[in-house]
């Protein structure tokens, strides 16, 4: 058990903590659904059409290029509609689930391999390089699972978890079967994980360190060429739990967070479920226009109202979209309001301590990149961040290769987007250079 | 505040495509987001953003460079009135100073910004905040005695040749300043240095001016050290007198304690990077030191001491605002401890071994600029190398 200290990065003190660790029940969700975007990687082809009645675990649509990778439904019901896009890209497949709740059970004798395509799990992992649904035929030089998420107003993962943390060691025994190398876990000192199978390793640290990718970076990095797994401690013990007792548990609990929630709480619910249901009631009203974010502040989606809740399907935020309008000459301000980490402004008299309410303004245009070493201190892996970004958005395949694109992976950068002076959109950037990339490798 | 918003909008069609005056759609975007923070929220990626733009970042470096603008206006006075001889206060030698002052930096400022207002609009893009900083380093770098007209070409030709032809802010390889200055060095040497540069004697708007009392030199320390005779210094100014700065000079160089309080305002706010400035002055001082152990007459800055050749002309102000420039500087962290270091290593060397040129910070930092890619390369390639070496000890 090795203790691996992170010294860059930023714990951001945000409004809107959970200071309770009661868990409320849902409001009835009169709609779910699965979102294709939240699957990187996966192009959908369709299973069910609208109309078809589906069973919770039953497969909804599969990838395009290798149809064994399954996404499933996690309700049962019936498909209301496709939701579809520009070029009748999917947007989304929402199902009614009226009339009675059954999961599909599983053979668990089954390879295990078959057992997690067929019940959807496999599409809840992440493979590195490009940051996408595992390839099925490359067998991991590593599995990495995070034991904690350090994001601004993140939830514990331990208390989501709560008695399901009987299932994590069958769920790494399962996944030790899909690797030769190794099954690694990173917990934070206060954790205790420890006859769980996997190699521990303590992170101590502001965030990034709850990052699968920064401890990737700091245990053992991808290289050219390797593959390696990540995941979270919660889809780990699902694993587990499906090849305990055969059904996939598509039950979770969500952080409903951020400064526009009156009481911030965890909320029982299910995958997929609408925002509405996890929300009403909770939202402040103060005729401020609220930006509702699945996910947190800084890899979320914008979502409204009527929308549902994204993988990985544990937090939500609500912040005020835009605390002061207009603001007069804000460059010169001397308000303790502004926060900055950077001490420009006056809000550092007031130390870390003091929760800030941020809202979702850009504050200030898009600039070339001016101050150096901005990206690097955001970032504790050993990548020099601001040249493989521009060597991303010169699209320069060597350099990008030889800076360490394979070692990460867009949220890697979403703390040095939050502090860049230039506003650059740097998660977009990263996500892009992937998949160009992957492109132009596969 | 509400009728200024209500009048910005009623003009806006105006400015906009298709308008009478859309061809300053750029210079109106620029006013807009000068005088109101624009409202525009995250589209994708994070939802929460620093509060620290470019233009607060900008504003950062002005505020620091305050202490040596505000201490420069003085010493012009005070210089004045000790040429001519007249006793006055410090308001009138402030007063005078800024007088003496306000038309360079108005020059710097209208032919600068008006360049970059026509650069933006040309690209249809917003106008960057670069020449907020370098605007008001020009006047304090160029000596006091430069004919407008020639601060105004030399700063168009650096604006244009030295920035927007690489793209504008953040793309330039020199720092822009110091082109002006450089430029205005070589192509008009005979107004850019010799005593008669740094002292105002002339009148500024009609206030103040007079004959030059007998027994008063304008030369500044490094121009008497340059044509210093003889085994010995025969120096009048002390390393005290360079620290606070009530000597000849270029505008913003002669106080060391006012960039020093610059210096602290650039680290404090995390704006400017330490690595840089501490490495300048730690190659200064190596190679004062250096030149120092072996003192000869041939070249009289030899003889000067380590720590008087860190206070004496630009060098201090060199390390804190010119070397800090993190456009054209290094940009990885080991890569400025190196260019830092060759910057003071330079600038002291060319200041001591090359006669033409009494002052070499400002030529020290060109050089390096053009160095820095080059260190930046060296450094990066370490770490692609490194991460070769790991795939291959799999």
């Amino acid at each position: 058990m090795a203790l691996i200290k992170i010294k860059k990065g930023v714990d951001l003190n945000l409004k809107g903590k959970i200071t309770q660790t009661q868990v409320f029940d849902q409001a009835p969700s009169t709609l779910y659904a699965v979102i294709p975007d939240d699957f990187t990687g996966i192009i959908p082809r369709m299973d069910k059409k609208e109309g078809e009645s589906v069973v919770a675990g039953e497969p909804l649509y599969h990838d395009k290029n290798d149809e064994r990778i399954k996404v499933t439904s996690p309700v049962s019901g019936t498909v209301k509609q496709i939701v579809r896009g520009n070029r009748r890209k999917i947007m989304a497949v929402v199902i009614d689930p009226s009339g009675e709740q059954e999961s599909r059970k599983f053979e668990t004798r089954d390879n295990a391999k078959t057992l997690l395509l067929e019940s959807g799990l496999w599409a809840m992992m992440r493979q590195r390089p490009y940051d996408i649904v595992p390839n099925v035929d490359v067998r991991p030089r590593d599995i990495f699972i995070t034991a904690f998420d350090s994001a601004p107003l993140a939830p514990s993962l331990d208390l989501i978890l709560g008695d399901d943390k009987r299932f994590l060691e069958k769920g790494v025994e399962v996944l030790s079967t899909l690797t030769d190398g190794r099954v690694y876990i990173g917990v934070t000192p206060e954790m205790s994980i420890d006859d769980c199978g996997a190699v521990v390793n303590t992170f101590s640290g502001p965030h990034p360190a709850g990052n699968v990718g920064v401890q990737i970076a700091n245990v053992k990095p991808v290289n050219k060429g390797d593959v390696v797994w990540t995941l979270d401690v919660i889809t780990a013990a699902r694993i587990g739990k499906l090849f305990e007792t055969g059904t996939v548990d598509y039950s979770t609990v969500v952080a409903v967070t951020g400064s526009g929630i009156i009481e911030p709480c965890y909320v029982k619910a299910t995958m997929g479920c609408t925002l509405a249901s996890l929300l009403s009631g909770r939202i402040a009203d103060d005729e401020k226009e609220k930006r509702i974010i699945s996910g947190n502040v800084l890899t979320g989606v914008k979502e409204n109202i009527d929308g549902y809740l994204h993988a990985p399907y544990r937090h939500i935020t609500v912040i005020n979209e835009i605390n002061k309008k207009d603001e007069f000459m804000g460059w010169a301000s001397l308000s303790p309001k502004k926060f900055s980490i950077y001490r420009v402004f006056t809000s550092w008299l007031l130390g870390r301590h003091k929760e800030v309410d941020l809202d979702a303004k850009l504050n200030g245009g898009e600039r070339a990149i001016v101050l150096s070493g901005e990206y690097d201190r955001m970032l504790p892996m050993d990548i020099y961040a601001e040249f493989l970004i521009k060597a991303i958005i010169a699209f320069d395949i060597d350099k990008m290769e030889q800076l360490g694109i394979y070692e990460v992976a867009p949220e890697d950068f979403a703390l040095a987007e939050f502090a860049d002076t230039s506003k650059l959109e740097l998660q977009r950037i990263v996500r892009e250079g992937l998949d160009k990339m992957r492109a132009e490798m596969c | 505040m509400k009728a200024l918003r209500k009048f910005m909008d009623k003009i806006k069609p105006h400015f906009q495509e298709g308008g009478k005056l859309s061809k300053l759609e750029s210079v109106y975007d620029g006013m807009e987001t000068f005088l109101f923070t624009p409202n525009t929220t995250s589209r994708s990626g994070v939802h929460i953003h620093d509060s620290n733009d470019m233009k607060r970042t900008m504003i950062t470096v002005v505020v620091a460079l305050l202490p040596c603008l505000l201490f420069a206006m003085y010493n012009i006075g005070y210089q004045h009135f000790k040429a001519i001889g007249v006793d006055a206060s410090f308001w009138e030698m402030f007063l005078f100073g800024l007088l003496a002052m306000l038309p360079v930096i108005v020059v710097s400022y209208v032919v600068g910004l008006g360049i970059e207002f026509i650069g933006a609009q040309i690209h249809h893009k917003e106008i960057q905040e670069g020449f907020l900083v370098t605007g008001i380093l020009i006047p304090l770098i160029v000596p006091i005695n430069t004919p407008l007209w020639m601060t105004a070409v030399a700063t168009a030709f650096a604006v244009i040749f030295a920035k927007e032809i690489f793209g504008g802010t953040g793309m330039n390889i020199f720092n822009v300043a110091l082109i002006t200055r450089a430029f205005l060095f070589f192509a008009y040497p005979s107004k850019m240095s010799g005593d008669a540069a740094f002292v105002k004697v002339d009148s500024a708007f009609g206030y103040g001016g007079g004959n030059v009392v007998d027994g008063f030199s304008g030369a500044t320390p490094l121009g008497e050290v340059a044509i210093n005779v003889g085994d010995k210094l025969n120096l009048d100014t002390t390393t005290m007198d360079a620290f606070i700065g009530l000597i000849p000079g270029s505008p913003g160089e002669t106080s060391m304690i006012a960039i020093l309080i610059g210096a602290a305002i650039l680290l404090f706010t995390g704006i400017a990077s330490w690595r840089v400035m501490l490495s300048v002055f730690a190659g200064g001082l190596a190679m004062g030191a250096i030149a120092h152990a072996f003192p000869t007459a041939t070249y009289p800055a030899s003889m000067l001491d380590p720590l008087a050749q860190l206070c004496f002309g630009g060098f201090a102000f060199a390390a804190v605002f010119m070397a800090t420039d993190p456009v054209t500087g290094a940009r990885t962290k080991i890569g400025q401890y190196i260019y830092g270091f060759l910057i003071g290593v330079f600038a002291i060397l060319i200041r001591v071994y090359n006669g033409g040129y009494p002052e070499g910070a400002m030529l020290a930092v060109l050089l390096m600029n053009a160095f820095a890619p080059l260190i930046d390369y060296c450094v990066v390639q370490a770490n692609i190398n490194r991460r070769l070496k790991r795939a291959k000890a799999q």
